[in-house]
């Protein structure tokens, strides 16, 4: 166990260590000078030095890059190119946010996801279980954002229940936060518990073929006790790994459902900095990003081995 | 001769929400999974919940504007604003963009002599001014019991710190303005005097905007994160991303300010900015929002659409520098080539001022020059066929700004009538534009809106990205602006009409500032002759 936790986290600073390097030379190839965009037009030729020397964009590349690993083993990303702002702080905020809408999406998604997946596996075979399948399905291929569009247009615009956009922090106002984060949050859950909903409903599909259902059936267990008793607890394991797989993948999403709601999340902070080329807050957020879906795999990965004392042998 | 700067600037540019699609691939989970029922069920959900109340727990508290609740029959105090573009600092003395004097300038920051909605010079820090015989001396009278924003009062030393540090501590290139500056000098507290190294009619003008800005004698603040101004509003909080709210001063010169908070909220994207006023998120669009939609809101009976005009003129610009458009015919052809009105319709809805030149209805020596290329398609076959180039390929550098990609397609389509082959390739704006087309010059054809007042030298410089060749305008212009106001008007007359008979570049438009605003909004500046966005009228009737 603990050789396995070792081996765990030393691919988890290999990976963090090579996303880093990766995402510094894409950035420093990237065409546009960040001095011209924060300084403008019609900048003279001194004031672009002056400014990439107070910068340090004019040292070499390794540099460069010792700099900025240097601030971050000691938890510091430095100041952005262009806003003069800390990062450390703002990204800091930004990834709060972001969280709470992600972990508000995914616990929606999960209450939905699960009764429904069960009861889909449960009548797979009459007109209920179809027809969840069926809308899954659709749910599936629907983009966040359309969800997001429409949410807004019916919700926000025409019906005047809820504003159509911005934040508020929970420890401002935590009405005003629940008014503002409550679509948002359904239109990253809603695809979220169409995905979820066709993994539970398979995971519980595959326990009713199980023997110990049978064994319990014969014990005097109707189906549905049968399958609450014992089944459920099994069918969890699939379900546990494909929350950890959704959770990286609605950190994406979240960038465009904070686009769609003008939330100030890391996922709009990332594209207002690639567009300043704000180099140092671009590869900041990158590796904050790579971090959450590598903490959220690492997580998942120990629960393994927690809940399956098969993969505890040496590799 | 003063050189003013121009800037580019993209209004309410929508950015574009990448329709990526979403992870809806069923993924198999990556290994065998273990049947055991080792399963300890509440293992996801405590962790989850871990998750959260992290975040929850962690939230800082900021301080947001809470509606004061207004009591029955008295008018609000407060007004929400959309504004596109946001401000990347609250610094423009080192940062370019018009975001940031466009909140900044007439609300918290104010100059000695401010343009008006129509474009004349009135008093504002200073009460009067009087000019030596020889046009180099101006004296300023300073206005009494003015205090900055922290308390400090305004005096003779403010405004000659604020000069002084236009030629050392500045970046930003609009710095340039002030370079016809010799001296400036306390003559008392509330006297001050300006020498110029020779007679400049457009650095009073200068003094209206940005350049002019008066700032405390002593910086002891980030300029990057506060702004200590002289105005009625002061900043109380900036939300990066977000929003900046302003509070109005009870301590302002001119009285108490009209409204207790001012909040600009920055929505990039035109529908959102939309939805929030539809919404009542917001009360006012200030050229938040497309042309189309703008016509679209203008038939609902709860909002005033309110149509003034702007410094930012769309240019069709050529590189002068290399061919085709080194070949005055050809420029010449494709102005003629080209339908303005047509245009304008297009990417604005119509919305806009036809101009010939780079000169507003507001400046002294405003002509309307739009009749010396009438949209005329044989007129511009013949002098491509003049100049040996029926059948021409040019490439099109397009910013990805809604309004350029817009006007960029119906141009292309307007030039394959009269036999030239245009190509669109689309550039990010503003990383790689500025990257290729303006500091490397590396483009034949492109299309961008210049926002800076007064720009039409700064464009037509021959250092400028267009390469326009300045040999007969630089000295007209030179003996212009330091001849009296009559040969300045004159003189910068001639400028323009030379300018827009070489068709170094081709004017589309002038854009217009489109404001969309609730009914019970009153004192909206609609004219925005400055970069400033101005809110010191702004209060509610009702």
């Amino acid at each position: 166990m603990r050789r396995q936790v070792g081996w765990l986290a030393g691919q988890f600073v290999a990976t963090l260590a090579l996303a880093s390097a990766l995402v510094f030379l894409v950035l420093r190839v990237l065409p546009g000078d960040a001095a011209v965009v924060a300084l403008g037009v019609n900048a003279t030729p001194e004031a672009l030095a002056r400014w990439r020397a107070e910068h340090g964009t004019d040292r070499p590349l390794l540099a460069q890059y010792g700099d900025w690993m240097g601030g971050l083993l000691r938890g510091d990303f430095g100041t952005s190119f262009v806003t003069g702002h800390d990062l450390t702080t703002l990204i800091a905020d930004r990834v709060q946010v972001t969280l709470i809408l992600v972990g508000l999406g995914m616990l929606l998604a999960v209450l939905v996801a699960v009764p429904l997946g069960t009861i889909a596996a449960v009548t797979h075979r009459s007109a209920w279980g179809t027809v969840i399948a069926g809308a899954s399905q659709v749910g599936v291929a629907v983009p966040n954002f359309l969800v997001g569009v429409l949410l807004v247009s019916f919700v926000a615009v025409h019906v005047g229940w809820l504003p159509a956009g911005g934040w508020t922090p929970p420890a401002v106002d935590p009405a005003g936060f629940w008014r503002h984060a409550i679509l948002p949050a359904v239109s990253l859950g809603t695809v979220q518990a169409a995905v979820m909903t066709r993994y539970v409903r398979s995971a519980v599909l595959e326990v009713m073929r199980e023997d110990f259902l049978r064994t319990a059936r014969a014990a005097g267990h109707t189906r549905t006790s049968a399958l609450v008793r014992h089944g459920l607890r099994n069918a969890g394991v699939p379900v546990v790994t494909v929350v950890g797989v959704q959770l990286a993948a609605m950190l994406v999403g979240a960038v465009v459902v904070e686009r769609v709601f003008v939330v100030p999340g890391l996922g709009s902070l990332l594209v207002d900095s690639v567009q300043q080329r704000d180099l140092q807050a671009v590869q900041s957020i990158v590796v904050v990003l790579v971090a959450l879906v590598v903490v959220v795999n690492f997580v998942v990965d120990l629960l393994y081995t927690v809940l399956d004392p098969r993969l505890r042998v040496a590799r | 001769m003063a050189r003013p700067a121009s800037r580019l600037t993209s209004p309410s540019a929508p950015d574009r929400v990448q329709h990526g699609t979403q992870h809806g691939t069923r993924r198999g989970t990556r290994r065998s999974i273990s049947r055991s029922a080792r399963l300890r069920p509440h293992a996801f959900g405590a962790a989850l919940a871990a998750l959260m109340v992290a975040a929850l727990a962690a939230c800082t508290a900021g301080s947001t504007a809470q509606d004061p609740s207004a009591s029955p029959g008295a008018a609000r105090t407060d007004v929400t604003i959309a504004v596109g573009a946001e401000p990347v600092n609250l610094d423009f003395t080192t940062t370019s963009g018009a975001a940031i004097p466009q909140l900044l300038m007439n609300n918290v920051y104010e100059t000695l002599v401010k343009i008006d909605q129509d474009g004349s010079l009135v008093p504002l820090l200073a009460t009067s001014w009087d000019v030596s015989d020889d046009r180099t001396q101006y004296t300023f009278h300073l206005r009494q019991g003015v205090t900055f924003s922290d308390g400090r009062p305004f005096t003779a030393d403010d405004v000659v710190a604020s000069f002084d540090r236009v030629r050392t501590d500045w970046l930003n290139a609009i710095k340039g303005k002030m370079d016809v500056v010799a001296s400036t000098e306390k003559v008392d507290d509330a006297t001050v005097r300006v020498t110029l190294s020779q007679p400049s009619n457009a650095w009073l003008f200068n003094l209206g905007t940005s350049v002019g800005a008066i700032f405390p004698a002593t910086l002891d603040f980030d300029l990057k994160t506060a702004a200590v101004g002289t105005g009625p509003y002061e900043v109380t909080q900036v939300r990066q991303g977000d929003r900046i709210v302003l509070a109005g001063r009870d301590d302002y010169w001119g009285g108490p300010a009209r409204l207790t908070t001012v909040t600009v909220r920055y929505l990039t994207d035109t529908t959102a900015a939309v939805n929030a006023l539809r919404a009542g998120d917001v009360d006012m669009l200030f050229n938040s929002a497309t042309g189309d939609q703008v016509r679209q809101l203008a038939g609902n009976a709860a909002f005033q659409v309110v149509e003034g005009t702007s410094t930012g003129d769309v240019l069709l610009s050529f590189n002068n520098r290399t061919a085709p458009f080194d070949d005055v015919r050809v420029r010449q052809a494709f102005a003629y080539a080209i339908d303005r009105q047509a245009v304008m319709d297009t990417a604005s809805a119509g919305y806009g001022t036809l101009v010939g030149a780079m000169v507003t209805p507001q400046d002294p020596f405003y002509e309307d020059l739009t009749g010396v290329h009438p949209y005329d398609p044989d007129k511009a076959r013949a002098l491509l066929a003049e100049a040996g180039q029926q059948n021409l390929r040019v490439t099109f550098d397009v910013p990805n700004l809604a309004y350029a990609t817009t006007a960029a397609e119906l141009i292309v389509s307007q030039l394959a009538e009269v036999g030239v082959t245009a190509t669109i390739s689309t550039l990010e704006f503003p990383a790689v534009w500025l990257d290729k087309v303006f500091t490397r010059h590396d483009f034949q054809m492109s299309v961008i809106q210049h926002s800076e007042a007064n720009d039409m030298l700064t464009v037509f410089h021959r250092d400028y990205y267009l390469g326009y060749d300045d040999s007969v305008i630089a000295p007209i212009a030179a003996r212009a602006d330091a001849g009296t106001p009559e040969e300045f008007v004159t003189g910068m007359k001639q400028v323009a009409r030379q300018i827009v008979d070489d068709a170094g570049g081709v004017v589309l438009y002038l854009a217009p500032t489109l404001i969309v605003a609730d009914k019970g909004l009153t004192g909206i500046a609609a004219n925005a002759v400055t970069e400033s966005m101005d809110l010191t009228t702004l209060a509610w009737t009702s």
